[in-house]
């Protein structure tokens, strides 16, 4: 693994590939998150809402996004973590999490993120402001 | 129709940033990583114990916003932003209060669509904001007749 120290502009973390989606995980995200909205766990309330069939929460793509930040907790910490929801995820999408290291401060790393689903569309993106300790 | 709701903020409530909350959210988003959920790892790190994952604050109790009737189903997320001055600390714990900052309609692909961004904070005990966030929800045209009464 390369420490933040080393990136550079045009340089991607690692990404990572999530297991197809399926309804135990987010039934398990919305028992950990609170958000109780059956579109995202009952097929026949998706269906009401004009839906195919059940989506992923929006907040679950963006939890899993910023798990490729974690691993460097040492060197510093997500500052700003801003992003657009811009596709549905559905049960058995593939989807891949990538980081793209943008803009090179002093102590500040602008990342564009994103999460792609498996036909290579976006379904979240945005961006993480990644802030240095000097120490 | 929220527009006469911008301002409006809700009371500080308390949470705590539990342990096992943060086990079951961090599983939940499979990021099992030690720093959120080894104490040895927490203990060992530059934060002298547990962290939680940035959109953990999901996961607290806002308040009510006085007449702000949202459904709970019907809602588009749009956007979503979190703002950190530090990571949040396992077993330490948050005021936090949510308020409208604003609300506008637009012309859309579903007919005219309204925005309402809320803007949360969470504090810590001595009163300095931990992290801030914002929420672009997308109410469509349908649900709001719905909702007028």
């Amino acid at each position: 693994m390369m420490t933040l120290q080393e990136i550079q502009v045009g340089d991607s973390l690692e990404d990572i590939q999530l297991e197809p989606v399926d309804r135990i995980t987010l039934i398990k995200y919305a028992g950990a998150s609170g958000d109780f909205n059956p579109i995202h766990t009952i097929d026949e309330e998706a269906k009401k809402a004009g839906l195919p069939g059940i989506i992923a929460h929006g907040m679950w793509t963006m939890g899993n996004l910023s798990k490729l930040f974690t691993p460097y907790y040492e060197e510093g910490f997500i500052q700003d973590y801003q992003i657009r929801f811009r596709g549905m995820v559905f049960l058995n999408d593939q989807i891949t999490l990538k980081a793209e290291l943008k803009e090179k401060e002093a102590n500040k790393l602008s990342f564009l993120v994103k999460a792609i689903n498996q036909k290579g569309a976006d379904v979240i993106n945005g961006e993480v402001v990644y802030k240095k300790y000097e120490d | 129709m929220f527009k006469h709701l911008i301002g409006k903020q809700s009371a500080k409530v308390k949470n705590s940033v539990e342990r096992g909350a943060v086990k079951k959210f961090a599983e939940s988003i499979g990021d099992l990583h030690p720093i959120y959920l080894d104490e040895e790892t927490g203990r060992n790190s530059r934060y002298k114990g547990n962290i939680a994952p940035p959109t953990f604050p999901r996961v607290f109790d806002y308040g009510t916003i006085e007449d702000l009737n949202l459904p709970n189903k019907g809602l588009i997320h749009g956007e979503q932003t979190f703002h950190y001055e530090r990571p949040l600390l396992v077993g330490e714990d948050i005021y936090c209060y949510s308020e409208v900052k604003n609300y506008f309609e637009k012309k859309g692909t579903m007919g005219e669509m309204g925005f309402l961004v809320l803007e949360s904070f969470g504090e810590d005990t001595s009163g300095q904001i931990v992290f801030s966030s914002k929420s672009t929800v997308i109410i469509s045209e349908a649900v709001r007749k719905v909702l007028v009464p």
